[in-house]
């Protein structure tokens, strides 16, 4: 619980700041609403917000999940192949350089208005973290690791199964985490460049009527969304490999 | 039987650097059941003697016959996803053993090394003796005719250490193996050893062979154990 109590404070205290500025100053609530205008539009949209969530909630996640399994096969292809990962590595690098807020639209237009083009931006924006945090995992096992198990006779598929994937899968989770960040942006882009539900959607339409408090209870609701998608990846990450946990809480000698 | 005859290797320099040569036209012969000990100082080329050894790596030069050979690396290297018990089996399950298999075949073993009742107990929840001592049982049942034992305790504090070079002398008595055993702790290598090389600093070959003619179990204080190190660390240049 202390562990809340310092951001906790910390966002109080900026809201306050917040709050204060716009009394003070008397600036139009349509150029910056305060934050109780903004609570007071999270309470009167719920059912909006929530109806577009789903959507958004539906994509990201899906996104994700479609990312985790492409950005893990990936990996393992780059550890295995050296050719592969000498003439695709820097391809990959080269493919995050392409603005998503060119591709989405691009995407919407060859594929329509549907849930596709909205997967692919996000799996394309999620897919590199995990590719590159898994690969680490993946070539950081112990040289000496490897030469014991080559003098057991090991295959070179028993290693990777028995010492490599084990090896491997906290750098997935941590892609995973920082891809659930990502994603949210990802999924508003999509949304942006052409839909008819779903947060970004709703954040476009908003901007577009000037009903700036509403959009900033979009943005919270996004956020929201986030911290929660960051909290159970954590979560889950502690349950499924209790041992990263535990081994940081021991010295290693 | 091990054999070894004028091998040399050369590893490329890095980044351009200068060749390293690890090992110049050492040659030397270790019995069946015999425990031989090496000692050198550090970057002397025990590591790659002992990865000549396993079949890790080819001479440039002369040639290396051995039987088949286990690796005990210098760290444990326990897997930490795994229970005491099974990584102690990880070369059965390489070999094919179904887990339950495996873990019958290694349970007798956890009773003779002192390890029973932490059978379920994760890597991280042993003490560093226990770890070593579970490690030396994964690459002793890996069943290869011989050991190639990488300073197995050079991560231990002292006491730990000369506790577990006792637990070594006992447990290689009981299970006879071909051992070679690499340190840089010439007290080690004159308690366990039957034999003592002392390798030059690079490149490494042998620059004696002692004979260590004291029974087991041997006491650290034993004169003939102090005469052995001291011309060991004469062997290797140290004043005694």
């Amino acid at each position: 619980m202390r562990r809340w109590l310092p951001p906790a404070l910390a966002l109080v205290v900026l809201l306050g700041i917040w709050e204060l500025y716009v009394k003070a100053s008397g600036v139009n609530s349509l150029i910056l609403p305060s934050p109780t205008d903004v609570l007071r539009a999270l309470i009167d949209d719920r059912g909006t917000l929530w109806h577009n969530l789903k959507t958004t909630g539906v994509e990201i996640v899906c996104g994700i999940a479609i990312a985790a399994v492409a950005g893990l096969l990936v990996a393992v292809l780059l550890h295995f192949s050296g050719v592969a990962r000498r003439s695709l590595y820097p391809l990959l690098v080269a493919s995050q350089a392409i603005p998503i807020v060119i591709l989405a639209p691009l995407l919407v237009l060859w594929l329509g208005f549907g849930l596709l083009p909205k997967l692919i931006v996000i799996a394309l924006v999620c897919f590199f973290p995990i590719v590159v945090t898994t690969l680490g995992g993946l070539q950081t096992v112990e040289p000496d690791l490897i030469k014991l198990l080559r003098t057991f006779d090991s295959s070179r598929v028993q290693t990777f199964w028995r010492v490599e994937l084990p090896s491997a899968l906290p750098g997935l989770f941590t892609g995973a985490k920082l891809a659930a960040v990502f994603s949210v942006i990802g999924a508003v882009f999509a949304e942006q460049a052409g839909s008819n539900s779903g947060l970004g959607n709703l954040l476009e339409l908003t901007v577009s009527n000037l009903e700036t408090a509403e959009a900033f209870a979009t943005v919270v609701v996004l956020a929201a969304f986030a911290i929660l998608l960051f909290a159970l990846l954590t979560l889950a990450e502690r349950r499924a490999l209790p041992w990263v946990h535990r081994q940081r809480e021991t010295p290693t000698r | 039987m091990i054999q070894i005859d004028g091998v040399s290797r050369t590893f490329a320099g890095r980044r351009g650097g200068d060749p390293v040569e690890a090992l110049r036209g050492l040659s030397l012969t270790v019995a069946t059941d015999e425990t031989v000990a090496v000692v050198g100082a550090s970057g002397c080329g025990k590591t790659t003697l002992l990865e000549l050894i396993c079949g890790l790596q080819r001479p440039d030069a002369g040639s290396v016959l051995s039987p088949p050979a286990a690796l005990m690396p210098q760290r444990d290297l326990l897997l930490p996803w795994l229970s005491a018990l099974d990584n102690a089996g990880l070369a059965l399950r390489v070999a094919g053993f179904a887990r339950q298999r495996a873990r019958d075949q290694v349970q007798p073993w956890f009773e003779r090394f002192g390890l029973s009742g932490f059978e379920q107990a994760r890597p991280y929840e042993l003490s560093g003796g226990m770890r070593q001592r579970v490690a030396f049982l994964r690459t002793l049942l890996a069943g290869k005719p011989v050991l190639a034992l990488d300073e197995p305790f050079a991560a231990l504090d002292a006491i730990t250490r000369a506790e577990m070079q006792g637990w070594l002398s006992r447990a290689l008595a009981e299970e006879q193996r071909t051992v070679v055993l690499v340190t840089h702790d010439v007290e080690e290598a004159a308690l366990l050893g039957d034999r003592v090389l002392v390798l030059s600093p690079r490149p490494g070959r042998v620059v004696a062979d002692l004979a260590v003619d004291v029974r087991r179990p041997r006491q650290r204080t034993d004169p003939a154990v102090v005469e052995l190190r001291a011309r060991a660390l004469t062997a290797l240049g140290v004043p005694a």
